[in-house]
């Protein structure tokens, strides 16, 4: 194949895998401290049309960026009043959250559909972005796939290295204990919830400023539940976690690219489901299969705490 | 306050210490004092206090009422980092190692301000060395044993330097090598000049180690003593409040033919962290109780799951009940083959605790009981069973339809085991049948289980407490990995020989231990 197509494939694969690391990056650190948000859906939604709609009226992509993560944020606070000041359950609020998301963007984006956007600048070094082939791989992308490798490693030595990610991890295996050494269990949970909706807010802006600069609604099509299954996928760690956005952002490119080439004389709608599918497959072997990776998972994952009076 | 002379002044008092539950005072105007150096005994049963007053101590809970002084200033204590600010040490009886973190990292959250990684390791290995507590700091905590556990929880108190140590109930799951090793340590650590304030409800061990004791009863102190000059049954006394009705050591029972037959039984472990059963082999007979003796996590758990039918074995002539095979059976088929089952856990396993007291009756003896026809409850059956449970068992309870989560521990144990009894079983598997219940309903219980053994049933009694077992059994066998030593006549065992087997063939100094327990 031309290695000119092999760079533009991969630079597709880079811009639908970008959002899912990001995402997944943020929900890692949320489990990690015990915590199951099922709304990353709803807070991609959020930041997408937030990210938007600032970026479109202030013609400043800086400021729509920073407001994406701020709309994340704010929707995973209100999921942290719930889940962890009012202790609600986590799976339905979670659900809530998400369907929430969707209608709120919706009304906020009605004003906004279909209007155009110039893409996010791309980084542009003079001299090595123009090289052949590694030239526009490795420095001509945008703030947030660098922002997004850069966060694998940062999530990866604060979990490993650093004191927080240990009493975070603790928080997550045994909230009870924790609370006993002396930890504030509930605070380090809002943290991690908060960066969950950060990490989120910025998954949603990129599909709204880079992926496809406009705003559809429900444009994450179901990008926000694919990130909840990498972070299973993953085991819980950040480098894993990074394998599987580019693999499924992967199997995203493949099915469009297939279904354009009309490689095999099945409907598009079976190439569309792939992603899907394979999030369900990758589910089911790592719960039932001999790899065993359940044992990763964070002991208190999705379990309320109720510290004694 | 003594007006002392020179006398300095105590590390830890506690003057007037009230805490209030909905419900219940759990501390009613509580007042100690540990000297420097002493090994301070804090006795009571189940629900006297004690975890309450010691989680004040650690700042875990705050008091209502009262003073806590610290080597005669006042202080107050806002958490646990306060209270390790003072230099008071917390080793928990539970609750506090986090299972998939290696030791350095467990010993590291325990600390507010620890060293680098390796520097950590080699002052763990520093300090195990040197008290005789072996650790490899690089190991996960779920790989360790027990008591392996617990001296991470030491060695991360000791690395403080504190000068108050709270055990928490420390010896539960030890063996009494283990036992003898644990005491050898906090000697040291007193002569050192470190206090400590020992918990427990077992009084040999308060004999053996504490110069002064504080008797808790119903959350008020109610004697202070010196136990080297007390018996075990005068404290008991005090801490029960009432003679302490002792069942008699059964002897002379009539053994009839083999009900339950256990041959070849093999289990892989259920997870990662489970045991594995290998060939458990063993026979009930009628009339017969047979105990079980173990640290906890050696398979007793796996093993009662089997016996029960949670987990079916491979060949159906693995477990045989009045010479039926019997598993590939389910729970339900094995009741209808006359084993009945009370499992360890009674909130969530033994016992729906939303629950009514008639519904719970019903999930277990519908059949044996016949309180379901045709599809249909039959309702005044099961209350009439319910209340025969109630009455025979001396349930405390509002009434039949109170929810299970409405009974204490103790009043909910005699409810299942009476459950099970009821329905008249040949064999009667039972875990863990007192742990957590006060010595009443815990002498209730022995008896109920000594009477159905009359009848002629054939008993097995899953337990970590030795002395009920040794107290219950005919035979005894224990189980060690997955691995079932043969029963023998438990009068021909010393209580050496049973903790050596429970460490297994390896990991215990078999030192000439003057066990801790009183046979």
């Amino acid at each position: 194949m031309n290695p000119d197509v092999l760079v533009a494939v991969f630079l597709t694969v880079i811009t639908a895998s970008t959002p899912l690391l990001l995402a997944a990056l943020g929900e890692l650190v949320t489990e990690r401290a015990g915590v199951l948000n099922l709304g990353v859906e709803g807070m991609m939604l959020m930041g997408a049309v937030v990210g938007f709609a600032v970026t479109l009226t202030t013609g400043q992509w800086g400021l729509g960026v920073l407001a994406a993560a701020l709309a994340g944020a704010g929707l995973a606070l209100v999921f942290g009043v719930l889940t962890l000041t009012l202790v609600a359950n986590q799976v339905a609020t979670g659900l809530a959250l998400t369907i929430f998301g969707i209608g709120v963007s919706s009304l906020i984006g009605a004003g906004f559909v279909g209007k155009p956007l110039p893409p996010l600048p791309r980084l542009a070094v003079p001299g090595l972005s123009d090289l052949p082939v590694v030239g526009r791989l490795l420095f001509g992308q945008d703030l947030l796939v660098y922002l997004s490798l850069v966060m694998t490693g940062v999530v990866a030595f604060v979990l490993n290295r650093t004191r927080i990610g240990l009493v975070l991890r603790a928080v997550g295996q045994s909230d009870v204990s924790a609370h006993a050494i002396g930890y504030p269990v509930i605070r380090i949970r809002y943290g991690a919830v908060l960066f969950g909706g950060v990490m989120s807010g910025l998954a949603g802006a990129y599909l709204s400023l880079a992926y496809t600069p406009l705003w559809v609604q429900e444009m994450t099509a179901g990008r926000g539940w694919i990130a909840l299954a990498i972070v299973v996928f993953a085991a819980w760690r950040p480098g894993r976690a990074l394998v599987g956005a580019y693999l499924f952002g992967g199997i995203t490119i493949l099915q469009l690219y297939a279904q354009g080439a009309g490689w095999l004389p099945v409907p598009s709608q079976i190439f569309s489901m792939l992603p899907y599918l394979a999030t369900i497959l990758v589910l089911v072997i790592i719960s039932a299969g001999p790899w065993r990776r359940r044992l990763d998972a964070p002991a208190c994952l999705g379990k309320p705490f109720r510290p004694a009076a | 306050m003594d007006l002392g002379e020179s006398a300095p002044a105590p590390r830890l008092s506690l003057r007037g210490i009230v805490k209030r539950f909905p419900g219940v005072v759990a501390n009613d105007a509580v007042s100690l004092d540990v000297r420097q150096g002493e090994i301070h005994g804090l006795i009571g049963e189940n629900g006297a206090g004690k975890s309450t007053l010691v989680k004040i101590i650690d700042g875990v809970l705050q008091p209502d009422e009262g003073e806590i002084l610290w080597q005669g200033r006042p202080v107050t204590i806002p958490d646990p980092r306060a209270a390790r600010r003072l230099g008071i040490g917390m080793v928990f009886q539970h609750f506090s190692l986090f299972e998939a973190m290696s030791v350095v990292e467990n010993v590291a959250l325990g600390l507010d301000d620890p060293p680098p990684r390796n520097r950590l390791a080699a002052e763990i290995r520093d300090v195990a060395a040197d008290y005789g507590l072996p650790l490899d700091p690089a190991r996960d905590v779920h790989t360790l044993s027990v008591g392996e556990r617990q001296r991470i929880e030491i060695v991360r108190a000791l690395l403080q330097k504190p000068r108050l140590l709270i055990m928490d109930e420390p010896t539960s799951v030890l063996t009494p090598q283990e036992v003898e090793r644990l005491f050898a340590t906090l000697r040291r650590l007193a002569g050192e000049g470190c206090s400590i304030l020992y918990i427990s409800h077992k009084l040999q061990e308060i004999t053996a180690l504490c110069e002064r004791a504080t008797i808790l009863r119903g959350g008020k102190v109610v004697a202070a003593c010196d136990p080297r000059r007390e018996t075990a049954g005068s404290m008991a006394q005090m801490m029960i409040g009432a003679e302490l009705r002792t069942v008699a050591r059964r002897s002379g029972a009539v053994v009839g033919a083999p009900r339950l037959v256990v041959e070849g039984l093999d289990l892989p472990a259920s997870d990662p962290h489970g045991v594995a059963l290998k060939g458990i082999g063993f026979e009930v007979r009628a009339g017969e109780i047979v105990g079980i003796a173990g640290v906890a996590g050696n398979g007793q758990g796996e093993l009662e799951q089997a016996l029960a039918g949670e987990r079916p074995a491979a060949r159906p002539e693995a477990i045989r009940i009045d010479g039926r095979p019997a598993g590939r059976l389910g729970p339900d088929e094995r009741r209808a083959a006359g084993l009945c089952c009370v499992p360890e856990e009674r909130n969530g396993h033994g016992a729906v605790p939303g629950f009514t007291l008639v519904e719970n009756g019903i999930l277990s003896a519908h059949h044996r009981r016949g309180l379901v026809g045709g599809g249909l409850i039959r309702l005044r059956k099961a209350r009439a069973f319910a209340a025969e449970i109630v009455s025979a068992f001396d349930v405390r309870t509002p009434g039949v339809d109170a929810a299970a989560s409405s009974l204490s521990g103790g009043n909910l144990q005699k409810f299942v085991v009476g459950r099970e009894i009821l329905q008249g079983p040949g064999v009667l598997v039972v875990s863990q049948p007192t742990w957590g219940v006060d010595a009443g309903a815990a002498a209730a219980i022995h008896a109920a289980l000594i009477r159905l053994a009359g009848e002629g049933a054939a008993i097995l009694v899953i337990s970590q407490d030795l002395d009920e077992l040794l107290m219950l059994s005919d035979r005894l066998a224990v189980i060690n990995g997955g691995v079932l030593s043969p029963p023998r006549p438990t009068d021909a065992m010393s209580v050496e020989e049973i903790g050596l087997l429970m460490g297994g063939v390896h990991g215990v100094d078999p030192a000439p231990a003057e066990a801790a327990h009183g046979v």
